[in-house]
């Protein structure tokens, strides 16, 4: 008997082929099947971004954040990258039972001034309390809608040979930040959680272009899953720098200490563009310029050679595959 | 078989003592490498430091190779 | 310490492969080396450093995958173990996923069973400390470096009086283990590449006896790319020494170049660590069988921290998994390509064997970085 187990839920395959497989099956429709982070829907002309996201995040307070600032930008950040501007979030909270109300007091704190942040209103919410047990501390749901220009057409499936790819900053830092308050784990680190909302540097970006072929945020799964999400979708290859990825000396190094590959850990505040290659400069220079972007950079191009893969190329000539996360990501000693 | 990472002494308290690794830090163990000093580097393998790293080899063996390498250079 | 990105710098691994390849040019026949260590494979495979040898060098991936080594009964063992409700299971991440008989850790976890993932076997002491009520066990896997390691966490738990934190023992040891494979007639390796942490603790002077007795270059190296390719040059330098003077020839040698961390003795207070509480005994090696003396177990005066001499785990007769290639693969006579369950079959998502589950087993390695 097949059961669910934790790795269904890491972002990779499995999670996958749970959609694939079941949600997708069942429940098929063409906006569904586009598979993109926010639905497009179409409402008398005015075209509209919808999403929604849920937080389980254990610790509920990290390095960098905590659950209310990451549940208001993980729904912002997934209309933000449909090139939506972000306008109303709803605000669902499951507790459990012995909370304390000042955490929870925090925790909204937070999630009003992220909203502030991300120019988005909190109009509609809900709460439930369960038993002592019967959930850990506080999960969240944020469910978002944005409005969306029609000269728009950002998806996951547009990439095309010789289009360029950038990145906003620094990777793995949300993922090493809660690893590092994770039991049996603990260690003392000065990265922070990238927590951040995207919809200023996509504004930023939509400014000195229209041509904007996909955005996307990689999340749970890393870069390395996310792009191997986009090669798929639009069946075509992408061939990364390994020196141009920008990862910083601390999650480097945590990350070799826990034996994790920083290309497969959680972000929450980058965002990849793809964008035709004479579009790039400007586009990073508006990116630059952008208070979530300043240290963005080209890590790579789309490629017409073997669709649906992402290659790694490294200083001295040699290349390897970089897939999908399969699986949770587990910190190892061998 | 094993990863191990270098890091930096920066306090000991008698069987532990807290290193950092690029601006991570841990408690580990010393037990396996008794006198161990502030600002030296350390082996980590599984929490627990495993041998100290001998900057002056580390460094002798790059200088030999960058030395070669350029006397092969100027050769050809 | 900044002098260690030199091990990565693309000035100077250019320049190492050029004198490789040149070198390559004199060798009379193809030098076939076993990477000993699974990091190295790993290593080798994340640099990408196999499609940058010349071809008639070739690397074979050695049994040094300590996750991959563990017998099929031993795993079967611990999934009991896991099940039973006295007992909290404390676990390197590696073993999470090896695929048991019917079972795995991971899918016992999803059913309720207490099994915690932690970085350091002193965190497992810290949750025996924290649950009295509990048995609290360590599964003790791995080579010469880990085993210290875990037992200076025992020796610290006793210390402290926690006598409900216990050790499944399934710890492998080297030497013994390449004695084995050099002895079988299917094996072919021209050198060894020796791991280079677990030569920390034993020293480079643990491979003597083999290299005399095979007349074969063993080489420790460390990790970074320059590390391995120096090991490598330094194999294929040995043979192609031994090909010309043929009048006189010259002995094949163990070089230590990762002298950075390794010593000729070793780290004595480990071995002396080893000696204190543990004694040799044969062990089973997955998809290879019983190696004379390349296991442990603890001596008598510790034997009530050996789990299976606390609680009785009887599984039966295991099985390991049909089609699967493992042994054959640990032993370097079949590459992952070679199995017909690679791929397809056996993918990290479904692994049959271990070689795929460990992220530096030889099929992992493969099919994550080199597939084709």
């Amino acid at each position: 008997m097949e059961e669910i187990l934790l790795s269904h839920g890491s972002g990779g395959k499995l999670t996958q082929n749970l959609i694939d497989e079941i949600f997708i099956k069942e429940l098929d429709n063409e906006i569904l099947r586009s598979k993109n982070d926010a639905a497009i829907l179409d409402l008398e002309g005015e075209r509209l971004a919808f999403t929604t996201d849920s937080f389980v995040i254990n610790p509920i307070f990290f390095p960098g954040g905590n659950i209310g600032e990451l549940a208001v930008c993980g729904t912002v950040n997934d209309l933000a990258t449909s090139g939506a501007i972000p306008k109303y979030l709803s605000l669902s909270l499951i507790i459990e039972e012995g909370l304390p109300i000042t955490e929870l007091k925090q925790v909204i704190k937070s999630v009003s001034e992220t909203a502030k942040k991300a120019g988005v209103k909190i109009v509609t919410g809900d709460t439930k309390v369960v038993a002592k047990g019967e959930a850990d501390k506080l999960y969240i749901n944020t469910t978002g809608v944005g409005s969306l220009s029609t000269k728009l057409n950002i998806s996951a499936d547009r990439a095309k040979p010789g289009d360029m790819i950038l990145v906003n900053g620094n990777l793995g830092e949300h993922g090493i930040a809660v690893l590092s308050e994770r039991k049996g784990l603990e260690f003392e680190t000065i990265v922070k959680s990238d927590t951040a909302p995207l919809s200023g540097l996509v504004s930023d970006i939509l400014e000195v272009t229209d041509q904007v072929k996909v955005l996307r945020d990689p999340t749970r799964g890393g870069l390395a899953t996310t792009l191997n999400e986009i090669a798929e979708a639009s069946q075509v290859g992408i061939k990364l720098q390994e020196d141009k990825l920008p990862i910083s000396e601390t999650v480097e190094a945590a990350s070799q200490m826990l034996g994790l590959d920083p290309l497969y850990l959680a972000n929450e505040g980058k965002l990849i563009v793809i964008v035709p290659e004479e579009e790039v400069e400007d586009v990073l220079e508006a990116m630059q310029k952008s208070e979530y972007g300043v240290k963005s950079a080209i890590i790579g191009q789309v490629t017409a050679d073997e669709p649906g893969r992402v290659v790694l190329e490294n200083n001295f000539g040699a290349s390897r595959v970089l897939d999908m996360l399969t699986g949770e990501m587990l910190p190892r000693i061998c | 078989m094993c990863l191990a990472v270098p890091a930096e002494v920066i306090a000991i308290d008698g069987k532990h003592a807290v290193v950092d690794l690029n601006g991570n830090r841990t408690e580990v163990g010393i037990k396996l490498v008794p006198d161990v000093e502030v600002g030296e580097y350390l082996l980590i393998h599984a929490g627990y430091a495993i041998n100290k790293i001998d900057a002056q080899e580390a460094k002798e063996r790059i200088v030999l190779l960058e030395e070669f390498y350029a006397g092969l250079e100027e050769i050809s | 310490m900044q002098v260690l990105k030199k091990y990565r710098d693309p000035e100077l691994i250019k320049p190492m492969l050029n004198e490789i390849s040149e070198l390559s040019q004199k060798l009379d026949e193809e030098l076939k080396l076993m990477e000993v260590c699974g990091t190295h494979t790993m290593a080798i495979s994340k640099y990408g450093l196999r499609s940058l040898l010349p071809k008639n060098i070739k690397l074979l991936s050695g049994p040094g995958c300590p996750v991959c080594v563990t017998s099929q009964q031993e795993i079967d063992e611990m999934i009991a173990l896991s099940k039973m409700p006295e007992v909290i299971v404390t676990t390197f991440g590696d073993m999470i996923k090896v695929p048991g008989s019917n079972s795995s850790l991971e899918k016992e976890k999803s059913r309720g069973a207490d099994i915690r993932i932690v970085y350091s076997p002193l965190a497992a002491v810290e949750i025996a400390k924290e649950n009295p009520e509990k048995i609290v066990v360590f599964l003790a896997v791995g080579f010469e470096t880990t085993i210290p390691v875990i037992a200076a966490a025992l020796e610290e738990a006793i210390e402290e009086g926690i006598d409900n934190f216990k050790l499944f023992v399934a710890h492998k040891l080297i030497p013994p283990a390449l004695e084995a494979l050099l002895n079988d007639n299917e094996v072919k390796i021209d050198g060894l590449i020796c791991p280079g942490h677990v030569s920390i603790m034993i020293g480079s002077k643990a491979y003597e006896e083999v290299v005399n007795r095979y007349d074969l270059p063993a080489i420790v190296a460390g990790f970074e790319p320059l590390d391995i390719l120096d090991g490598v040059k330094g194999a294929l330098k040995q043979k192609v020494e031994a090909q010309v003077e043929v009048e006189d020839k010259v002995k094949a040698k163990v070089e230590n170049r990762y002298g950075r961390v390794v010593k000729d003795e070793g780290n004595q207070i480990a071995q002396d660590l080893i000696r204190r509480l543990y004694q040799v005994v044969d062990t089973a090696w997955r998809g290879i069988g019983i190696i004379p003396n390349s296991g442990l177990e603890l001596r008598d005066e510790y034997a009530e921290y050996e789990i299976r001499n606390v609680i009785d785990l009887d599984v039966g007769d295991s099985n390991e998994p049909q089609g699967c290639s493992c042994g054959e693969i640990l032993k370097g006579i079949k590459l992952p390509y070679d199995c017909q369950l690679f791929g397809d079959v056996c993918n990290p998502q479904h692994p049959v064997g271990p070689c795929m589950v460990s992220s530096e087993g030889s099929c992992a390695a493969y099919y994550k970085y080199d597939r084709r």
